[in-house]
């Protein structure tokens, strides 16, 4: 993304504002969070279909009573589900919105 | 979820065995009776097209979240009733036209008249029936077995096996080829992100801190209902046993019914079925709702129109876009009968990942898209997806089931299949997303302008469009 002067005669509003450092920060602060998280939970999904494919026996072995490993696995993805969606929720409630509505209102101004 | 489905059945004249037809269809009148006059209420102010499409902008995210849990929810049971009026042959013939004719009129009117807000009120209501009826029973079995997961699961395996079935608790028992599961996997982990009756629930919200809370709720009631339906299937196997399931009018999408009644007797059937009928009413509204915005909004005022269409003539265009759409969906629905649903399962998964996914991330994420990106992701995610599906063992050339003397494929009798998968996705979405890049790379055509705007609206919210107020 380009370092351009945000001060640069741009005839686009939303050209000056994605050039502007401050939304190049924005950006950055967005999918640092995002994108580590997102292939995190895709590896941890597919580790337990690749599991439920190729180590029948050990997803099928009896851990407390009845219950199997991949039973507790599955329900272990139920639990990562929650934590991420609420994790998420969290930080975009507490630390993105509030930059985010601060680039929009500077944006409100300059119309 | 499907299995709660089977309760169609239960009106049928061949499955009087169990249930009381009076008191289903007494509860589902019922439903119908308190969602319409929801929905009369509704239409006051459905004038606009924000208001038509968008229910106004105006639900919370907890609203929006119990709607977006009963569109998910219900995509499933949808197809799973198609399979049980399939499995209940000739008599089941009979009575699921008209059945099929009852819910299309119900669901038009709603759609016309309801718009957007009707929608949403009728998925509300129908995912709260469908999460609590579920509950009850998973507290109802479990009591049963001393609140242990783990002695219910010992006593269902046992059950099976001494019927001569397999061991429940091993991995593997449905689906035999492991690049198939992983091919299903993939679909419907990526697929989800892309159904369009559930992306466009999120315009029916003001902010995105209210689409963030609706996913919140969405997730916990979907995971939640989704660990019932877990304890339900044991339960089931046990209480009910495989073999009365499988002998069942429905088959196996009797085993909830079949549960239901061996817990709480007529009544609870009664309720666990007009809960089942609900859902299919609510998610071919909502499906309705979808198109038919998409043809007025789009198709015609953007393409025929080039965008000087009056609020009004939209909502009206989108009005008969749902009478014209409703009564295809009754007339493709009596043809449907007797299909193999699981060739609807695969489609719509599939598609949603390959054709769409693509592109939603490719616009939100990547400067450089473009137009020729975003056709040749589209249509060649959508070419490739169903293509690989009609060639695939879905479609034709599954060896005969001993037991039931057919093929399971959709076709009887012929075979040209070459795809050896079920399930399309592992191909159709990687290719989705190639089209795309090379689309994009070949075509010079780039405009900053609207990239700009689209980046700086999903990322701050400026410019996005506000509640409407009365």
């Amino acid at each position: 993304m380009s370092k351009e002067a945000p001060e640069r005669v741009v005839d686009d509003p939303n050209v000056a504002m994605q050039n502007s450092p401050e939304f190049d920060q924005l950006r950055r602060k967005f999918r640092t969070f995002v994108f580590p998280l997102t292939a995190l939970f895709l590896a941890w999904y597919f580790l337990f279909v690749l599991l439920s494919v190729f180590a029948k026996d050990f997803m099928g072995t009896r851990v407390l009573g009845n219950i199997t490993w991949g039973l507790i696995l599955g329900l272990l993805q139920f639990v990562s589900t929650f934590t991420i969606t609420m994790v998420y929720a969290r930080w975009a409630d507490r630390v993105f919105d509030p930059e985010a509505e601060a680039l929009a209102q500077k944006m409100g101004v300059q119309q | 979820m499907s299995a709660l489905l089977g309760s169609a059945p239960s009106l049928v004249p061949a499955a009087t065995t169990v249930g009381n037809p009076a008191i289903n269809i007494g509860i589902f009148a019922l439903f119908v009776v308190v969602t319409l006059a929801i929905v009369i209420r509704a239409s006051r102010n459905n004038r606009s097209a924000a208001e038509y499409y968008a229910g106004g902008r105006a639900f919370t995210g907890r609203q929006n979240g119990i709607a977006i849990a009963g569109d998910y929810l219900s995509a499933a049971s949808f197809l799973g009733i198609a399979g049980a009026i399939a499995i209940n042959g000739y008599d089941g013939f009979l009575y699921s036209i008209g059945f099929i004719v009852v819910v299309g009129i119900l669901m038009i009117f709603y759609v016309i008249f309801g718009g957007m807000k009707g929608t949403t009120w009728v998925q509300i209501i129908k995912a709260v029936l469908l999460i609590i009826g579920a509950a009850i029973m998973t507290f109802w079995v479990l009591a049963k077995f001393g609140l242990s997961l783990s002695t219910l699961l010992g006593d269902a395996t046992t059950a099976s096996q001494d019927a001569g079935g397999k061991d429940l608790l091993q991995p593997g028992l449905q689906y035999k080829n492991p690049v198939d599961f992983i091919s299903l996997s993939m679909a419907l982990v990526l697929g989800t992100a892309g159904l369009p009756h559930v992306l466009m629930r999120f315009y029916t919200v003001p902010t995105s801190r209210e689409a963030r809370r609706s996913v919140v709720w969405a997730i916990w009631l979907i995971g939640i209902f989704y660990i019932f339906t877990l304890i339900l299937g044991f339960g089931a196997a046990d209480l009910v046993g495989a073999a009365a399931i499988k002998a069942a009018p429905g088959g196996v999408n009797s085993a909830a019914p079949l549960l239901a009644f061996e817990l709480g007797g007529e009544i609870l059937l009664g309720i666990i079925s007009a809960v089942a009928f609900a859902t299919i009413l609510a998610v071919v509204a909502g499906l309705t709702i979808t198109a038919s915005a998409s043809l007025s909004h789009d198709i015609y005022n953007t393409v025929v129109k080039k965008g000087t269409a009056t609020p009004e003539e939209e909502v009206k265009v989108a009005r008969i876009a749902a009478l014209v759409l409703g009564a295809i969906a009754i007339v493709g629905g009596i043809f449907a009968l007797g299909q193999n649903i699981a060739f609807l399962v695969a489609l719509a998964f599939a598609i949603a990942a390959s054709a769409n996914l693509p592109t939603i991330l490719y616009s939100l994420f990547w400067k450089r898209f473009n137009t020729r990106g975003a056709l040749w992701s589209i249509y060649g995610g959508l070419v490739s997806a169903i293509t690989l599906i009609i060639f695939s063992p879905v479609v034709s050339g599954k060896a005969i089931d001993p037991a039931t003397g057919k093929s399971p494929s959709m076709l009887q009798g012929v075979d040209f299949h070459w795809f050896p998968l079920d399930n399309p996705g592992i191909v159709s979405i990687p290719l989705g997303f190639v089209l795309g890049y090379i689309g994009t790379v070949t075509s010079k055509e780039y405009n900053a302008a609207k990239y700009a705007e689209m980046e700086v609206r999903s990322l701050t919210g400026h410019g996005a469009e506000t509640a409407t107020h009365h």
